[in-house]
């Protein structure tokens, strides 16, 4: 990752895939620089969000898999293992203080999905 | 009493009344009072369930019988001296003497030493393979000669005495898998001191039904065989061959210590107590079945746990005695219920008795009332014991009967239970009667103390922990006591849909939505989640039957669905084809290994006779079903919550002694229902015979063969809290079978409350199986019609979803770990070797 990092304030923009590659309402998984990344389409809200693919609880690579929605009004996704749920916005997780998740920002232009790196 | 000076108390005997004495004394202990307590067994295991011995060659270990461990004593500051009788008391210094030379002090003497077994003075009951049937030791000795005798050139054994103890006895026989199980009995019947002619003769169809051959009428002259036993004659001049025997004709107080030291005791067997259980000795006490009291012998566990309460009041000062206790009982005999309660010989003119038999599905009750038909005096209970404890509370509690009596047992043809239920009862009714636990009691802790599970109600009061026979009244209890305090709260599906699932799916039938985003427009707020989304689908797919990944199904199904197959350890996925009926042929077979092969799958049967392949990347799904399709292969389903598998046994094509074709009822049943989603997973099993080896009564619905049939069982379970499936019609062809089936899991579908099983479903049902009944067979609510239209629907509109997926471009693509470079497969999935198979690497 370190050799993306322009500068510490700046955003480097990766292509990550194309619209369609992500099912509407849910999530898929791209490989950005060795890093598995899950993006999501929450077609319902009309937003974009992406987050580490690895859930902290048992270390597996399933968050792209899981579903998403909202609670109260925040979005969120379940990890499909155990069900432990994490905010898209900030990544914390809402039914277990202990784990915390890196969220990213997404940018879509001309049908194309791109993830930041700060 | 004393309380300036610790009081000095020794229990001889440390059995399940001994062990509940010491129980009681602990727990009774006040202020000021103080005593040190001393144990001395004879066995070399602290004290275990003797009741439920037979549990032993039922896969229990002696961890499992046992009541309390060794450290409870220690805890407790209990001195425990085990594999070390009392040989001596000296009542004149106070003090007693072990086998192994220990000398206790004592200022009181509890005599717990239970009792033995009768061995009747027969010639030959000293032979090698000769057995009683008493402790843990007893059933090693018995188990490892069974093993040896196997071996040899027959494995024929019998038990001597058909009471409640010697049918245990049988049913350690069977358990034991020996060929031939004989019961031997003096009297005419069967369990002659619990039940009647007519009660025993359907108790001894079913015990021979399931293969035990019973003997009444005999008298056994002699044990026969050299050194070892092989065979027994009776009086009357016949004779049976056998290996081994196990003598079980009754008990035999242990009191031989009480006689050595002076005490009283009876000429034939037993420590003469008064009521309040002390001995001609003001300082020694005798409780359980050492005792004589009332001029009796109670040899029940639940009056010995009185006694050991009345003893350990007692030396705490509170003023208590022993009252005659009831002798009613009720238990499963190899599988049949018996109960016996109040009192069940009284006959006419000092009562009206009112009987009911059914031979056909070995059911028989009799109920004896007042001549004034106010009162219940008593009654049987065989084959079906579902009343016993309405009708004991019923009789103990001299309830005013209802007008039609018999509706007691034959239930009322309005279709709800007679009688007002558990809440109807007096407050001082005993529900747990092992515990001493009245309902006042267990209201208080429930509806006062917010003790509203089984489990909390347990260590509160100890209620259901004995024999357990009072669990359903006090789960009754529990719903009755929320109930009127109005804690009765409807089930909605979460935040985002405030709705009950049953009502969710008649709103979207009527409206014929086909989208989760549809009916979370119409009737929902906010943009769902992970309980609401999965239980739409399944809503959806119950209704429609539509494709589950199609028209943006995909994201709202849960993780297995939504990839048609079960994720596992590490982020693979397993594979299960549908093997109907656990049938397949070897070219199946041999491509299912060529495809775990090819993908470097992990196999293993699964307990519903499949193969499921292990260790699959989501990128080789497609690959693998391409493969399995091929091959004639179809969904297993084992990812969704539907129909998983048919069980069965071979039945009548193989089997001596099947009496239906059960593969071909099962694969007929398997494919009918296969792929229809539902609440919760659906399991079935169909047995050729009554030795049910496809367990079909452990299934949501399960059909064993008859002579004339099939009989249908619903609402079985297995996993965390297994549960015998309910006898919903019997003796029925294969077409109404199919047909009850149908309304049944149509029924299900439409009513139950997300990720609810159909035991659960069922238990929750108001009337339950006599409500079910009602609507399935007897059609009152007139949906039959409906229901089969709809299951029918679903039968004609299944499609294999593999095949719809790898013949889809669009759905196909979703298969995949990386969508911005997918071939590659995830370079974290990490697999360990072992017995040369893969598996999933532990995780952290």
């Amino acid at each position: 990752m370190e050799a993306l990092v322009a500068d510490k304030e700046e955003i480097t923009w990766h292509l990550a895939c194309r619209v369609d590659d992500v099912p509407t309402d849910g999530g898929a998984c791209v490989l950005i620089n060795g890093h598995q990344i899950a993006i999501f389409h929450f077609a319902r809200r009309g937003e974009w969000y992406a987050t580490d693919n690895e859930c902290p609880h048992r270390q597996q690579m399933a968050l792209s898999r899981g579903m998403i929605g909202s609670q109260n009004d925040e979005p969120k996704v379940a990890c499909p293992f155990h069900k432990k749920t994490f905010s898209l916005r900030n990544g914390q997780c809402l039914n277990d203080d202990g784990y915390q998740i890196t969220t990213f920002p997404v940018k879509v232009t001309d049908g194309n999905v791109y993830i930041g790196v700060e | 009493m004393n309380t300036d000076k610790m009081m000095r108390v020794v229990v001889v005997g440390n059995g399940m009344v001994g062990y509940k004495f010491c129980e009681k004394l602990v727990t009774k202990q006040k202020n000021g009072l103080r005593f040190t307590l001393t144990v001395f067994g004879e066995e070399p295991r602290v004290a275990y369930d003797r009741v439920h011995l037979s549990a032993y060659f039922d896969g229990k270990t002696a961890d499992d019988l046992t009541l309390a461990p060794e450290s409870w004593y220690a805890e407790n500051g209990i001195a425990l001296y085990l594999t070390d009788p009392v040989v001596d008391i000296d009542r004149e210094r106070k003090e007693v003497r072990s086998h192994h030379g220990v000398v206790v002090p004592y200022d009181y003497l509890i005599l717990a030493t239970g009792s033995g077994a009768f061995v009747p003075p027969v010639d030959g009951v000293e032979k090698d393979g000769v057995f009683v049937y008493r402790t843990i030791e007893d059933l090693d000795f018995i188990q490892s000669y069974a093993k040896k005798a196997r071996n040899g050139p027959a494995s024929r054994g019998a038990v001597m005495g058909g009471g409640l103890l010697g049918l245990e006895a049988a049913k350690a026989l069977l358990d034991l898998g020996l060929e031939e199980a004989h019961v031997i009995e003096f009297a005419s019947r069967l369990m002659p001191r619990q039940i009647d002619d007519a009660g025993s003769g359907i108790l001894q169809r079913q015990l021979e039904s399931l293969g035990l051959q019973i003997h009444l009428n005999k008298n056994t002259r002699q044990i026969t065989g050299e050194d070892t036993i092989n065979g027994i004659q009776f009086t009357d001049g016949s004779a049976l061959d056998v290996d081994m025997l196990i003598i079980s004709a009754g008990i035999r107080p242990r009191d031989e210590l009480a006689k050595l030291a002076g005490l009283t005791t009876h000429p034939r067997g037993g420590i003469v107590v008064d009521q309040f259980l002390q001995t001609s000795d003001p300082a020694v006490f005798a409780i359980g079945e050492c005792a004589v009291v009332h001029h009796m012998i109670y040899g029940l566990v639940a009056p010995g746990y009185e006694m050991a309460e009345v003893v350990a009041s007692r030396l705490m000062g509170d003023d208590k005695e022993f009252k005659p206790y009831d002798m009613s009982t009720k238990l499963k005999l190899i599988g049949t219920d018996v109960g016996s309660f109040g009192d069940p010989f009284v006959s006419e003119p000092a009562c009206r008795t009112i009987t009911y038999e059914n031979k056909a599905k070995g059911v028989y009750k009799r109920i004896n009332i007042s001549p004034d038909g106010k009162e219940l005096l008593g009654g049987i209970l065989v084959g079906d014991a579902g009343q016993y404890n309405m009708l004991l509370q019923t009789c103990k509690n001299k309830t005013i009967l209802p007008p039609d009596p018999e509706d007691l047992i034959l239930g009322s043809r309005g279709g709800e239970e007679a009688g007002a239920g558990v809440m109807g009862l007096p407050d001082d009714a005993l529900i747990c009667s092992c515990e001493a636990i009245t309902k006042s009691q267990l209201c208080h802790e429930i509806g006062e103390n917010g003790h509203t599970t089984i489990d909390s109600l347990k260590k509160a009061t100890k209620a259901c922990t004995g024999c357990g026979g009072c669990t359903p009244l006090v789960k009754d209890l529990i719903q009755g006591v929320l109930k009127q305090q109005g804690h009765y709260v409807r089930n909605v599906l979460c935040e985002h849909l405030d709705y009950t699932r049953q009502e969710l799916l008649d709103l979207v039938k009527i409206n014929r939505l086909t989208t989760y985003n549809d009916v979370l427009d119409q009737f929902g707020k906010g943009d769902g989640c992970e309980v609401c989304k999965p239980a739409v689908a399944s809503i959806l797919a119950s209704l429609w039957n539509e494709n589950i990944l199609e028209k943006g199904r995909a994201t709202i199904q849960d993780s297995n669905d939504r990839f048609l197959a079960n994720i596992q350890k590490g982020g693979t996925y397993s594979v299960v084809p549908r093997i109907p009926g656990g049938e397949i042929t070897p070219d199946k077979l041999i491509v299912i290994g060529q495809v775990a092969k090819k993908y470097g799958l992990y196999t293993k049967i699964t307990g519903g006779q499949r193969i499921d392949l292990f260790g699959a990347h989501v990128g080789d799904l497609p690959l693998i079903w391409e493969e399995l399709i091929d091959a004639g292969f179809e969904s297993g389903h084992a990812y969704g919550k539907s129909l998983r598998t048919v069980k069965s046994c071979v039945g009548s094509t193989w089997c001596r002694f099947g009496v239906q074709d059960s593969v071909s009822f099962a694969i007929e049943v398997e494919d009918r229902y296969k792929g229809i989603r539902s609440p919760h997973k659906i399991k079935s099993g169909v047995s050729g015979c009554i030795r049910e080896c496809a367990e079909a009564q452990s299934k949501d619905f399960g059909i064993i063969a008859t002579e004339k049939g099939w009989n249908l069982y619903v609402g079985g379970n297995g996993g965390s809290k297994p549960q015998h499936a309910q006898l919903l019609a019997s003796d029925i062809d294969k077409e109404t079978c199919l047909q009850y089936i149908d309304r049944f899991l149509m029924f299900y579908i439409k009513t139950a409350d997300p990720l609810t099983r159909t035991a659960t479903w069922m238990n929750k049902m108001e009337g339950g199986l006599t409500y079910l009944k009602a609507v399935v067979v007897d059609d009152v609510l007139g949906i039959a019609d409906e229901l089969e239209r709809e299951m029918q629907l679903l039968i004609d509109t299944f499609k294999c979803e593999w095949k719809e997926v790898i013949d889809n471009p669009e759905l196909r693509k979703r298969f995949t770990h990386f969508v911005n470079v997918p071939e590659q497969k995830d370079p974290t999935v990490v697999f360990e070797t072992m017995r040369d198979q893969k598996r999933a690497k532990e995780w952290r």
